[in-house]
């Protein structure tokens, strides 16, 4: 193994710390020791990867990968961009997935209880690999805002959760999309854990006229950036066949 | 004179965490949330009957500060296969892949008795940072859940390669002697099985060493 390799060290004051009074949740499941900094080895630089055959060919479209008997019911909407690393390199075959609320604002999950209905066509949930130029797209449906536990009245803003993996396990990120314009988002006490503003603006994403589909579909724009490596340039090599 | 504007290196910023929610299952592990969806689940069986290698089961809890057992906890594992080898590109040891063994698990803490459970292989011994001392044999954690803001990594190491274990170069940059023990597994056997048992504790007395990595 040779340096080129490595990954550049996490900036950590991009991402919420682990303990946020604003989020109570975090309280009891934040680990109150400092992270042991570890050098990259093997172990840090790869991780898995996922072949295109492995994926339905329905699997990116929440519209219809759970349709029965009809079209899910909410906006008709387009998400997509690019998935980049650090240096601006395209982070290719790379796994995304997403899952979300149905327009109502509720999760087809045991656990969840809202009194927003369970829609019968809607799954919530897809799944994708980027392209040679790291671009994903789906298309769902926009998910309603819906209360959690949190203060006495707290609502999460619409948003969609995603799942990135990039070609190493410490690339690996779990976030949330939010929909430009939402009044919810100054309020919304999970957005509030990032402590730096413009970092916590990078997860809503914008309004992408260029990208809808007149008369079909609405669409919005959102560019995940992964951690980059000192040379990026090989492992695209590795990567891009 | 205006003040000379200030250079600043062409890097992008890394796209902010935010909590995997309670409601992780729908989109990572569906069939725990009580749908079916995809044809093909990933990370669920990854030790196939075409996969070399001792056949093991790992399997814990995951505990909050308060002591309580979490029921929805998201776990990833990520391992070299039996003979030591990552199945991906950057690796270029000198060690026999294993194309039925992707080397990732993905799996959640359980609604009701907050037990997780992975069955794979055992790994084997993986070469050290840029060649330095092999590393023991380990299973690399990922966990995300509600109420954890960013993954946490952290590694299991096998209780029964206490030697291996001694010279391991991660272990030994823990400085306390005593907070290494919470990264190691004990064996045992069970109607057949070989249990490693892995109990990560989020925070508390016995907080496990997590990685800033």
């Amino acid at each position: 193994m040779t340096p080129e390799f490595e990954f550049h060290q996490r900036d950590r004051d991009i991402h919420p710390p682990a303990y946020t009074p604003v989020y109570k949740t975090s309280a009891l499941r934040s680990p109150r020791i400092s992270l042991w900094s570890l050098q990259n080895s093997l172990s840090e630089v790869t991780g898995p990867t996922f072949a295109r055959e492995e994926l339905g060919p329905l699997d990116n479209d929440l519209i219809l990968n759970y349709a029965k008997d009809g079209k899910p019911i909410g906006e008709q909407t387009i998400v997509h961009g690019h998935v980049l690393d650090g240096n601006g390199y395209p982070v290719r075959n790379t796994l995304v997935e997403v899952w979300q609320a149905n327009a109502g604002g509720r999760y087809r999950h045991r656990n969840d209880t809202y009194i927003a209905p369970i829609d019968p066509n809607f799954g919530g949930c897809g799944r994708m690999l980027t392209d040679y130029n790291g671009y994903y797209f789906f298309r769902t449906v926009k998910p309603g805002a819906y209360p959690f536990r949190n203060r006495v009245n707290s609502w999460r803003p619409a948003h969609i959760h995603f799942s990135v993996f990039g070609s190493g396990f410490v690339q690996r990120l779990i976030t949330q999309m939010y929909f430009e314009g939402d009044p919810l988002i100054p309020h919304d006490s999970i957005i509030a854990t990032i402590p730096d503003k413009s970092a916590a603006d990078r997860l809503t994403a914008r309004l992408d006229l260029n990208a809808s589909l007149p008369l079909e579909c609405l669409a919005y724009r959102f560019d995940i950036v992964l951690r980059g490596s000192r040379q990026t340039l090989f492992e695209n090599k590795l990567q891009g066949s | 004179m205006p003040a000379p504007t200030p250079f600043v290196l062409p890097y992008f910023p890394e796209t902010p965490s935010q909590t995997a929610g309670p409601y992780v299952h729908i989109g990572l592990i569906p069939n725990q949330a009580g749908f079916d969806i995809f044809k093909n689940n990933f990370g669920g069986d990854i030790a196939g009957p075409d996969v070399a290698g001792e056949r093991i089961v790992i399997e814990g809890r995951v505990y909050d500060g308060a002591g309580h057992a979490t029921k929805d906890v998201l776990i990833e594992t990520w391992q070299a296969n039996a003979a030591g080898r990552y199945n991906h590109p950057a690796d270029q040891q000198d060690k026999p892949l294993d194309a039925a063994f992707r080397g990732w698990a993905r799996t959640g803490t359980d609604f009701e008795t907050g037990i997780f459970r992975i069955r794979t292989v055992k790994p084997g011994q993986v070469a050290g940072r840029r060649g330095r001392k092999t590393m023991a044999p380990h299973v690399n954690f990922w966990i995300a859940s509600r109420g954890i803001n960013i993954g946490l990594a952290t590694r299991m190491y096998f209780g029964d390669e206490a030697a291996a274990n001694d010279q391991d170069p991660v272990l030994n940059i823990i400085e306390q002697p005593e907070r290494r023990k919470t990264l190691i597994a004990p064996r045992s056997e069970r109607d057949g099985a070989t249990i490693y048992t892995f109990d990560i504790h989020l925070q508390g007395a016995h907080e496990t060493v997590f990685f800033d990595v």
